[in-house]
């Protein structure tokens, strides 16, 4: 299903939460929303999923006008920060729920129900915890079970808040990794919310970026972060050095150890830390006394032999500036 | 250690002294002239007819409150809307105003000298110093103990879960039922544990509306003390033993469903 956001604002008291945002959504993407805490980014998915009203602006589904679907009919499958599980009901049970409740005509008959619910568990890597009650289950677990209860209404978009904000860093990264696979396969519209940039970069067919009840920009994850359109999303998304009004990514930071005729600025070394993929250097800019965060390959890095208190020269490959 | 065992002592002082030995002396008064006695006091016509209306006043009252109290619980832990804190306070209302004060309300509403009081007398209905007065009065008493109770869990319990069922298309009236309510349950009996108790051992508050008329308008704590002003002692402790049997029975209770609260 395609959902079109078309100037909608919604405000929160005196808060203005959502001010004018337009958005396309194509059927079957995967798009994240991306932004800090206030941005509005958990407010437009509620919009979309129906859970609170717009002051203005409208929002359609498939060219309708979704204030006429009432929750119940969206068929927006919703999966909650915290999950939201049924805490008294078995893993099964929480599954079948979405199936359970329909009304009398189109409900499917209870060894069919079952047998659906049973077929979702398996889809998402969770057979043998049917009898299970949720707080019987690990966080990714239970992430999960949201997952297949929300699939089981079979959804015509599904909305995840910050679906993996409560479980630990190895564990999510698994989890966003088997989302996008199960994406490929479901290719059901799919909108989450998340202030992890990488999460969104790693995942996402689009990212929105979101500050301040607005949308910054909204692009593929490399065009977001190759050509941000505005300080904002340069500085939110991946790390950046400001030299002045430039913005300069640390991978386009070029460091000599020679003065080698090209125009280049003085620095001291204050930092490195060679633990990880790349090297990592701290330099201090002589005159302005800014300092500079740099990547480079390692090899690049054993090459230089750089210390602490060592003088270099440094050149930037790529900078950008913003009109302000 | 040793302040430890004294405060151990002291405690378990005061529990003897002020519970144990007044129910020992409540079944040991009403045993004093044998079993045969003690059995002889429930046959009395007025006895029996005290333990109808006070099974009848608390078979209307606990329902009626479970109702009330699960509705006023529900729309205030769950929904926003003006006037919430006032419901709120007024739920205590029969909590924070004497039982005797809560009786003289419906004296001065449905009494005689009431305003309602000529309507009332000339359509031939019998409040105050009848049946429906002493039920009002038990209602009116009752009312904050279901609430009291679902209240705070159903607010630590918070939204998210009825609102994940309004998103799988459960109507309101199913989030209720599958949701909301197997989530208190065990909440809910406890509430209505204490609430029946109450409802059974109510003195003041039917005191004042009852008038007092034997076999007719005398619940089993009026029936007692009826008794006692005329030194009928072991009738009076015999009829107050049940009362002690119903607080046993509802202490029982009660520790269980605290148990099977917190596992």
């Amino acid at each position: 299903m395609s959902i079109e956001v078309a100037r909608v604002s919604k405000k929160f008291g005196a808060f203005p939460a959502l001010d004018d945002v337009s958005l396309k959504l194509e059927t079957g993407e995967l798009v994240a929303l991306l932004g800090p805490s206030g941005s509005g980014k958990t407010t437009l998915l509620r919009l979309i999923g129906g859970l609170e009203q717009q002051e203005s602006g409208r929002i359609f589904f498939d060219g309708a006008d979704a204030a006429n679907i009432s929750i119940r009919e969206r068929q927006a499958g919703f999966v909650f920060q915290h999950y939201a599980l049924f805490r008294h009901m078995s893993v099964l049970k929480n599954v079948a729920f979405g199936l359970s409740v329909r009304p009398r005509a189109k409900r499917p008959p209870k060894a069919e129900i079952e047998r659906r619910a049973r077929e979702l568990l398996k889809l998402v890597q969770l057979e043998g915890v049917e009898r299970r009650l949720p707080a019987q289950l690990s966080g990714g677990q239970r992430q999960r079970v949201a997952l297949a209860r929300a699939l089981a209404i079979e959804p015509r978009v599904l909305l995840l808040d910050e679906p993996f904000g409560a479980l630990d860093a190895k564990v999510r990264k698994e989890l966003r990794r088997w989302l996008r696979k199960l994406h490929d396969t479901l290719r059901i519209t799919t909108v989450f919310v998340t202030h992890d940039q990488e999460e969104a970069l790693e995942i996402a067919d689009r990212v929105v970026v979101m500050n301040q009840g607005r949308i910054e920009q909204i692009g593929a994850p490399r065009e977001v972060y190759d050509h941000p359109a505005s300080a904002f999303v340069c500085r939110f998304i991946g790390n950046v050095n400001e030299v002045g009004a430039a913005f300069i990514r640390p991978h386009d930071v070029e460091i000599t150890s020679r003065r080698n005729g090209a125009p280049s600025l003085d620095a001291v070394v204050e930092f490195v830390n060679t633990a990880g993929a790349v090297a990592k250097m701290d330099l201090r800019l002589e005159g302005s006394g800014e300092l500079l965060e740099a990547e480079l390959p390692r090899s690049r890095e054993a090459e230089l032999a750089l210390k602490p208190g060592d003088r270099a020269f440094v050149k930037f490959r790529d900078v950008r500036t913003f009109p302000s | 250690m040793i302040r430890r065992l004294f405060l151990i002592g002291a405690a378990l002082a005061f529990l003897v002294l002020f519970l144990f030995v007044p129910l020992a002396a409540i079944f040991a008064e009403a045993f004093r002239r044998g079993a045969g006695a003690y059995f002889a006091s429930f046959r009395d016509p007025d006895a029996l007819s005290a333990i109808r209306l006070t099974l009848l006043a608390a078979a209307i009252a606990v329902p009626l409150n479970l109702v009330f109290g699960v509705a006023a619980a529900w729309a205030i832990a769950k929904f926003d809307f003006a006037g919430k804190s006032l419901l709120t306070s007024l739920i205590d209302l029969p909590f924070a105003v004497s039982p005797v004060v809560s009786g003289l309300i419906y004296v001065l509403l449905f009494g005689a000298q009431s305003w309602l009081g000529p309507w009332l007398s000339a359509h031939h209905i019998k409040i105050i110093f009848a049946v429906p007065g002493i039920v009002l009065a038990t209602l009116f008493v009752t009312f904050p103990f279901v609430a009291r109770e679902l209240i705070p869990l159903m607010q630590s319990q918070g939204r998210d879960e009825e609102i994940a069922a309004v998103s799988l298309g459960a109507s309101g009236w199913q989030t209720f039922l599958r949701v909301t309510l197997p989530n208190v349950k065990w909440g809910l009996l406890y509430g209505v544990i204490l609430c029946n108790a109450r409802a059974m051992g109510e003195f003041g508050a039917v005191s004042v509306v009852s008038g007092h008329i034997r076999g007719e308008t005398t619940t089993l704590p009026l029936h007692v003390e009826i008794l006692y002003n005329e030194y009928n002692f072991v009738a009076a402790f015999a009829v107050a033993s049940l009362l002690a049997l119903l607080a046993l029975v509802t202490l029982g209770l009660k520790s269980f469903v605290e148990w099977r609260m917190n596992p």
